[in-house]
């Protein structure tokens, strides 16, 4: 019994202008259909080119519950190939990350595949003379996923159907172009290792935490308020340490995070810190500055330096923090379990301090360990026990609510408007085929 | 200092932790002391690559005194066990032990409880005739596997 799957009126009925039904976040049967139309069906994040220079390289991770791997090609070319072999469905490669040299081969019965995923050999294959075999579904190999690959991030769309690369992000990829060109080369690198933090809680409180202005002074008083405690008898021009000067904006007041600005974007993208945020008062580094003039002109450069977005969510399953080179990339495993991994980059030619900054900030906010992760995490997991009771069947998503932005394409307002939410959950209706 | 003395000296750090008496522990660091959780292993560097934790004082501070405000993950409070084999003391020279004691180390909340385990390894250093930790290493056995909260002392 599924009720939502085969009832399009019920299935809209969970998303009203400003609230949505507690379903959305507890139902299992939601969540399934979530995997099949919305992460299958747009285009979702599997990893970055830098992670697989040489041909045969992989890495691997599980899209909309489906094993994938990412595999560069003998002409440079990256493939995204489903990780399940053609014969009796075996998951072929289990390690996150290695190089298949040019075959790929299940440990099972040794079929082995090219890294274009088409049938190099099969063992004895002419037991499978005189049947069918060329015309079955296993002849296909381990199939291709449709792959876009934008400055070194790496998308798939699993379903045949869905919105074209550049149409689903649009603008919103002016964020990824920003972080980049953080290099003056115009060039990142993955490094650092990457955390991997369970959350016993929906994907969507993630997502949804990520352009959430209004909790910092609620939820990080503790971890932000004490940072700034343990500063404050210290001088005004006293050299702050990288945690200090990290930790603290997380303390700014309701003001300083509502002047912020969050721009929303069609398909449920955003991002916080339209005007300022709370990376921009980081110690300027002169050479550095003196260099990406020399790489971009004056007044790109300025440009670049001077936008310091705060958080942006390529919805689903993508969001990023382009002033400091840090992404977050989001793994729904079950209705109440969702992975969460946190990668670094390097810029290339730019000084060590800025992937200091980065290994430090991430290991301060996105560690399992993190005095400020702990605390969105509780949260997230009392929304989930909350919302498991009836009695009030709605989440409130009203604040700043204004009818206008139905329909509106690109809209910036205030910082701690809960528009990024509802533009989400826009997306989220379109694409489960509730709109 | 003797070996006995070294392997209480470790002891009494864990029940420190498990105590809760943090202002006691956080005294044991020299002023340059670190406490390091690698995220992989043999990881040789906690600056240019990411960790599960690497705090100097200031941030072991900033920690002490976060759990001290009973924020929200912390409510109700978390409680620690650690289970320590007995030190081993790899090399002691000048007044420097390298020490590493196998642990097993659980984390109980509400009715939820996780367990971990691995190595710790501590450099102890003399200052003033007493032992301090100049950095403690924990090397867990699943450092790099997806962890939920973890929230006190390991």
């Amino acid at each position: 019994m599924n009720r939502y799957r085969d009832d399009p009126a019920a299935l809209r009925a969970l998303v009203r202008d400003d609230a949505v039904h507690r379903d959305v976040y507890i139902d299992p049967d939601i969540f399934r259909l979530e995997m099949e139309r919305l992460w299958a069906r747009t285009w979702i994040y599997v990893g970055h080119a830098s992670q697989v220079p040489a041909p045969g390289d992989y890495v691997t991770c599980d899209i909309a519950s489906m094993p994938v791997l990412m595999i560069r090609q003998p002409d440079d070319g990256i493939r995204v190939l489903r990780n399940r072999c053609a014969h009796k469905g075996a998951k072929i490669v289990s390690e996150w990350s290695g190089s298949a040299g040019r075959f790929i081969r299940c440990p099972y019965h040794n079929w082995s595949y090219r890294t274009d995923g088409s049938i190099a050999a099969i063992p004895l294959r002419q037991g499978y003379d005189g049947t069918d075999f060329s015309r079955c579904e296993a002849a296909r190999g381990l199939r291709p996923v449709a792959t876009e690959t934008y400055r070194g991030f790496v998308f798939v769309r699993l379903s045949e159907d869905g919105p074209d690369f550049k149409a689903y992000f649009g603008e919103s990829l002016s964020s990824i172009d920003y972080m980049v060109d953080r290099s003056p080369a115009g060039e990142m690198q993955i490094a650092g290792g990457v955390l991997r933090y369970m959350h016993d809680s929906n994907w969507k409180m993630f997502v949804e935490n990520l352009n959430d202005a209004m909790h910092p002074m609620a939820a990080h008083e503790s971890s932000a308020g004490t940072a700034k405690e343990l500063w404050s008898d210290q001088p005004d021009d006293a050299p702050k340490p990288m945690a200090i000067e990290q930790l603290v904006p997380f303390a700014g007041s309701y003001d300083f995070f509502d002047k912020m600005g969050e721009r929303v974007f069609d398909n449920g993208h955003s991002y916080s810190g339209a005007h300022f945020s709370i990376h921009s008062a980081y110690a300027a580094v002169p050479d550095y500055d003196a260099a990406m003039r020399r790489a971009y002109g004056e007044a790109r450069a300025k440009d670049i330096l001077g936008t310091v977005r705060h958080n942006t969510v390529y919805y689903p399953s993508l969001t990023i923090k382009g002033a400091i080179q840090t992404i977050r990339v989001v793994r729904p495993i079950a209705v109440d379990k969702t992975l969460i991994e946190s990668w670094s980059f390097r810029l290339k030619d730019a000084p060590d301090i800025f992937f200091r900054r980065n290994v430090t900030y991430t290991r301060l906010i996105n560690s399992p360990m993190s005095v400020v992760g702990h605390d969105d995490q509780q949260c997230y997991r009392l929304i989930q026990e909350g919302l498991a009771a009836g009695g009030n069947e709605w989440v409130n998503l009203q604040r700043d609510y204004r009818p206008e932005e139905r329909g509106a394409h690109d809209l910036t307002v205030n910082g701690t408007s809960e528009l990024p939410m509802r533009n989400q959950f826009r997306a989220w209706a379109h694409f489960m085929g509730a709109a | 200092m003797t070996d006995p003395e070294i392997a209480r000296f470790i002891y009494r750090e864990a029940r420190l932790l498990d105590e809760k008496r943090w202002d006691v522990w956080y005294a044991l660091f020299t002023e340059d002391g670190h406490y390091w959780v690698p995220l992989t292993r043999n990881q040789p560097d906690a600056e240019m690559h990411t960790s599960l934790a690497y705090e100097d004082k200031l941030l072991l501070r900033l920690r002490i005194e976060r759990l001290r405000r009973r924020p929200p993950s912390q409510r109700p409070g978390s409680w620690s066990q650690h289970v320590l084999q007995a030190p081993e003391i790899e090399t002691a020279d000048s007044g420097t032990w390298l020490t590493r004691t196998a642990f097993h180390y659980a984390e109980a909340r509400g009715d939820a409880m996780q367990t971990l385990t691995g190595v710790m390894l501590h450099e102890l250093v003399r200052q003033d005739s007493a032992l301090r930790i100049r950095l403690k290493r924990v090397d867990l056995l699943n450092c790099d596997a997806a962890l939920p909260s973890i929230q006190l002392f390991l």
